[in-house]
């Protein structure tokens, strides 16, 4: 496969990915540090014959995206910390209706309206439970450009496959770093499993996945929030159906984390260990090649939710984790939750990388 | 065929309260589609949540039952996408005038092709009987004991200042005026609003002095004023009365729409 070599900002290299992988839809709301995604898809979508329409505010850009998403389409938004507040009762209508879709949260400094400008991890748990009642999501985490491109490519296949919504979980560091990226001349694309005929809308196959009814096909499917049955029909006050619904939405994802886990494991041997997801990864990159004589491994996460733990045991002489993020351990607490050795959590906040020696500084501490 | 074969036959009865208007509206929505010739596979029924937002869910086509005051912002999505599907959408005061009064002036401004036909029993009648955006002044409702002291929401004045192409207003008791006004926002390119007024007996007629279903439709044909007979009364300087409110087609216009099938 040949490729072209390009020097472009993360968001850029988001859309284009999106563009790449087939998106045609896409609803949004400006928000910093996410902005540049709706402008390039503003520019770029209409002359590929897609939609972008700029919604009155978040919440209606996942609705648009979840309707357009029933029509067939590839639909996307992208946005940071307040917008994302508000997309959480659309994102858990979208799990509850299994309709696939991709939202882009270039992370910027929270709570509330926080740092527009600076980077941050802060929405980690959010994206995992920020929607009310059990549901299962995937999140993805670049680290590089190149994974802006390559993981929003994969954010459309794992939609479409798991039916799902599909977080790409930038933070300000990549979506406006700007580095070479190498674009491929193709991209792989996994569509829906389509609704057989004589098939109940919302009765899943053996991979726990129903086939996808797209909207003006004569399958007069009935899409509703409310606790369904097979038919789609509303059966809110039945307690065995909203039992088996809802675990199979969490099992769907659950169960298959470790065929979409998407993680490097670098020195397993070692036992002083990094985990890192997004921005941090660079430090951590750094730190490893400056101290080539020391004994330090790597678990470098791109999937993030569902968190793949059985990684984690492929280090099997650690001793101790360390988690550098920019929040206040969000995922280092999960990562507790797995393992018996101490996990070290490195928390960053106020917008800027952690520094090489934010990172040297508790690995000698625990010497 | 007729508005019958509209029908998702087993999901029937309904849940509507014995004496409910809504009934009424859908079957005259039903009746214009069937008129329009469209196919059942061209057509999409989208709606929020509340009493009016459940009948998408009756209605043997593909549709999406959504959350509280966003069903606009979900047809757009759907609109936008896929300009040849038809879509209409179910609503009602508190899902369109209240949580989603925004995405109500948004979708009237883009003048997006959708007909939205809205039931307005002027209360929150799903969740019991609480006061609404368009809850007469003085009316009882669980939230307004006292009377409700707000003044309420034209939502056909609303729909036409936003930029609404099509605009009427008709009630429970209209059934053949509504389903020529529904017809009429079918045919038009651009947001069609037709606002139907409701009888509520269940939530808003026990509370506000209407002991029978049909006491309440009778106060809707008693104060409905036609719009010809309202400009007549204008021009002559005649005092129109606060507790009348204006029926028939109120705006009817060409301006340039988005998602009008190619």
């Amino acid at each position: 496969m040949t490729s072209r070599l390009e020097f472009w900002q993360g968001n850029t290299a988001c859309a284009e990915g999106a563009l790449a992988a087939g998106c045609t839809f896409f609803g949004g709301y400006p928000i910093t540090p996410s902005t540049e995604i709706a402008e390039h898809m503003a520019a770029k979508l209409p002359k590929k014959g897609g939609v972008f329409i700029q919604m009155e505010d978040e919440i209606a850009s996942m609705a648009s995206i979840i309707g357009a998403s029933w029509t067939g389409a590839r639909a996307m938004t992208a946005t940071s910390g307040p917008g994302f507040s508000l997309m959480m009762e659309n994102i858990g209508f979208a799990a509850m209706t299994e309709t696939p879709c991709v939202v882009v949260n270039v992370q910027r400094g929270g709570p509330s309206t926080g740092q527009p400008t600076m980077s941050a991890q802060g929405d980690m748990m959010q994206v995992r439970f920020g929607s009310h009642g059990d549901y299962a999501i995937i999140a993805l985490c670049p680290a590089t450009v190149q994974e802006m491109y390559e993981l929003t490519v994969k954010a459309f296949n794992l939609a479409d496959k798991y039916r799902v919504p599909v977080f790409l979980m930038a933070d300000e560091t990549i979506g406006h770093m700007r580095e070479k990226i190498l674009i491929p001349d193709k991209v792989e694309r996994v569509g829906r499993k389509p609704l057989m005929r004589g098939t109940l809308p919302f009765k899943a196959d053996a991979d726990l996945i129903p086939g996808f009814g797209q909207f003006g096909t004569g399958h007069h499917i009935h899409v509703t929030g409310l606790t369904h049955d097979e038919r789609g029909y509303p059966c809110a006050t039945n307690p065995k159906l909203h039992a088996a619904l809802v675990q199979r939405l969490v099992d769907k994802i659950e169960t298959a984390r470790y065929e979409m886990a998407d993680y490097d494991i670098i020195n397993p041997e070692s036992s002083k260990v990094f985990i890192a997801y997004g921005a941090p990864v660079r430090t951590v990159q750094q730190v490893m090649h400056d101290n080539k004589d020391k004994d330090i491994g790597f678990l470098r996460l791109r999937t993030v939710w569902p968190f793949p733990e059985r990684a984690l045991a492929r280090f099997r002489n650690v001793q101790e984790f360390f988690v550098p993020e920019m929040n206040l351990g969000q995922i280092a607490r999960e990562i507790e939750r797995h393992v018996k050795v101490p996990v070290i959590s490195i928390p960053k906040l106020g917008g800027e990388l952690h520094t090489p020696a934010d990172l040297v500084a508790p690995l000698e501490a625990h010497q | 065929m007729s508005f019958e074969d509209w029908y998702r036959q087993d999901r029937l009865p309904h849940i509507y309260c014995a004496g409910c208007g809504n009934g009424t509206i859908i079957n005259c929505t039903l009746a214009a589609i069937d008129q329009m010739g469209w196919k059942k596979e061209e057509t999409v029924f989208v709606s929020g949540i509340g009493c009016s937002s459940r009948a998408p869910g009756y209605i043997l086509t593909d549709s999406l039952h959504t959350t509280h005051g966003r069903a606009l912002a979900f047809a757009t999505g759907v609109k936008m996408a896929n300009p040849c599907l038809n879509v209409v959408v179910f609503t009602g005061d508190g899902d369109l005038a209240a949580i989603g009064g925004n995405h109500f002036i948004h979708a009237c401004r883009r003048n997006i092709d959708l007909t939205v036909v809205c039931m307005n029993n002027q209360i929150y009648g799903m969740t019991g009987g609480q006061g609404s955006p368009t809850t007469p002044i003085g009316c009882l409702s669980s939230t307004t004991p006292f009377g409700c002291a707000e003044t309420p929401f034209d939502l056909c004045e609303l729909a036409t200042a936003a930029g609404a192409n099509y605009v009427s207003r008709w009630t429970s008791y209209h059934v053949k005026e509504l389903e020529k006004a529904v017809r009429s926002g079918l045919e038009t390119p651009g947001f069609s609003f037709i606002e139907a007024l409701v009888q509520c007996p269940t939530a808003f007629g026990r509370r506000n002095k209407f002991r029978q279903v049909a006491d309440h439709v009778e106060y809707l044909r008693t104060h409905s004023l036609l719009k010809a007979k309202r400009d007549r009364m204008l021009e002559s300087g005649e005092k129109i009365p606060g507790d009348m409110f204006v029926v028939g087609e109120l705006t009817r216009r060409n301006r340039p729409a988005m998602g009008v099938k190619p």
